[in-house]
């Protein structure tokens, strides 16, 4: 069998396609919170459960109304998002002039308490939800096989990072939302209705994060704690990209994902904490992060 | 005797717990170029952003073309006609000068074309790509003042258009401002430098400790002088 550094080439492929099937949730749920501390300077503990919550509305979609993979897709992330929308004009927005801390624990007890719904409803175990028929089988590369699955979600996350880059940095629209990054009060006497804007990118966030859950939910367990597991790590992503920066959480997201997977082939005992030493790495050498400008 | 456009009466402003302003009375007549002259801190740039709506904490009353300045909410004012170019210019870094000039939305019919403002300010022509920071200072006061134009504003609230900028830019930006009143817009110009305001202006209102204290028209200004200076100091 072919090897690359003493190591099998399928096993090596299958880590570095693991790593990218990570990397993309990685970096469709830090371009969320990117986008959302960006705008609204909030450090969005919840965005790990907005996921859950995701992959929750596309199991409870398909399972209690029969709505299948690819409405789910397009109905998750409304739902998400107009529950974020909600949570933001009612709670969030009355500590927009307050410290970071004050947003950071509503959000982080949000996150408990929807985590604790959750398990309540549904407990702890996972709940399975089936590959949808259109994406099912394999690819065989020759080297490997890639389940079709895995490869559209690569592919798809991919495109709406790619996506939501060029609307942000491309468009009338995204010129809006970096000024009002900014300089707020100045592009609201500009006309601009900057509350409303904040509403709706916090929205378009936690949005995003429901979407990435309705996509993981065919290949993870769909369960409570789903979110929380993976917030850590998706927070490492956004501090070594540059709080902020939104190439930098998409580059940094699938970097990390595929350098994960290669620390599982080489030096397993220490593929968990692979991010977290980057992340010192990053914080002692270029503080501001890979992508990030200093202030 | 031409209409009165704005009128501000017993204007009171707080920035947090700081009173800043202490009761601002003046009024601008339509086709006006009208400054508010004064020393630093006398409240002049914290006029012109309780105006705008930029400044939030405040009392009394300003009335844009009879609708009340202050019960609007802040992103409605602009939509009133009203186009603020602020103290620093706010040119935005991370936009480029052609993403500068579109960012204010067209709040009325009669904004300029990209065309005609880069007829009144050539200085910007060419440079679409190239990040908004990066102009001469004087540069970007021209970007700030073109994306006003572009909005279809007819009365425009100009903070100290000239400061740090060199005679011969000066000399352009007044130019421009003449050009602005040919046209009919209505100008309240903040301004330190009694020159170049005495070069564009109709009348000047002296601010001191949050208030308006004297008026003089321009006409009369020469006779004014002595007054005058001592007011500002100089």
């Amino acid at each position: 069998m072919t090897e690359l550094f003493g190591v099998p080439l399928a096993v090596l492929s299958g880590q570095v396609m693991i790593g990218l099937i990570n990397g993309s949730f990685y970096a469709l749920l830090s371009l969320g919170l990117a986008i959302i501390f960006g705008l609204l300077n909030v450090i969005n503990f919840a965005h790990g459960a907005f996921y859950m919550v995701g992959a929750f509305v596309s199991w409870g979609l398909l399972t209690y109304a029969g709505v299948g993979y690819w409405p789910s897709l397009v109905l998750t992330p409304l739902i998400v998002g107009a529950f974020g929308a909600v949570f933001e004009r009612t709670m969030l927005r009355r500590l927009y002039g307050l410290d970071h801390l004050f947003s950071l624990l509503l959000t982080f007890g949000l996150a408990l308490a929807l985590e604790g719904v959750f398990r309540w409803i549904y407990g702890a175990g996972g709940k399975s939800y089936p590959v949808p028929p259109s994406l099912q089988g394999v690819y065989n590369l020759g080297f490997m096989m890639l389940p079709v699955y895995r490869a559209w979600v690569i592919v798809a996350s991919l495109a709406i990072c790619l996506v939501a880059w060029v609307l942000i940095e491309k468009t009338p629209l995204g010129a809006r939302l970096r000024a009002a990054t900014e300089n707020p009060k100045l592009v609201t006497a500009f006309g601009i209705n900057v509350p409303l804007m904040l509403t709706l990118t916090y929205a378009a966030g936690v949005g995003l994060a429901g979407l990435a859950g309705a996509m993981a939910a065919p290949i993870y367990q769909v369960s409570p704690n789903m979110g929380s597991s993976l917030i850590v790590i998706v927070f490492a992503v956004v501090v070594i990209g540059g709080m902020g920066s939104i190439m930098g959480s998409i580059v940094t997201g699938l970097m990390l994902g595929v350098l994960e997977g290669l620390t599982k082939v080489f030096f397993p005992t220490a593929s968990a904490i692979t991010v977290f030493i980057v992340m010192i790495l990053v914080l002692l050498l270029r503080p501001a992060g890979l992508f990030g400008k200093d202030k | 005797m031409a209409e009165i456009r704005l009128q501000v009466s017993a204007l009171e402003g707080w920035y947090g717990e700081s009173h800043v302003l202490h009761g601002v009375t003046f009024d601008v007549k339509r086709g006006e170029v009208v400054t508010l002259l004064g020393r630093n801190g006398a409240g002049k740039t914290s006029t012109l952003r309780a105006l705008a709506g930029v400044m939030r904490k405040r009392r009394g009353s300003a009335l844009l073309d009879g609708h009340d300045l202050l019960s609007t909410p802040p992103h409605r004012v602009a939509h009133l006609g009203l186009g603020f170019v602020p103290e620093e210019r706010g040119i935005f870094s991370s936009l480029t000068v052609r993403e500068n000039l579109m960012l204010p939305p067209v709040v009325r019919q009669g904004g300029w074309s990209v065309d005609a403002i880069h007829e009144l300010f050539p200085n910007l022509k060419g440079r679409d790509t190239t990040t908004g920071t990066r102009l001469s200072g004087g540069e970007q006061q021209m970007l700030a003042i073109a994306r006003i134009l572009r909005t279809g504003c007819d009365i425009i609230l100009l903070d100290e258009p000239t400061e740090g900028l060199a005679p011969v830019i000066v000399e352009q930006i007044g130019k421009a401002l003449v050009r602005l009143k040919e046209k009919g817009f209505t100008v309240l110009l903040v301004e330190q430098n009694l020159n170049f305001a005495r070069g564009v202006a109709d009348r000047h209102y002296v601010v001191e400790q949050g208030r308006v204290v004297d008026e003089f028209a321009n006409d009369s200004l020469s006779a004014s002088m002595d007054q005058l200076n001592r007011y500002l100091g100089i």
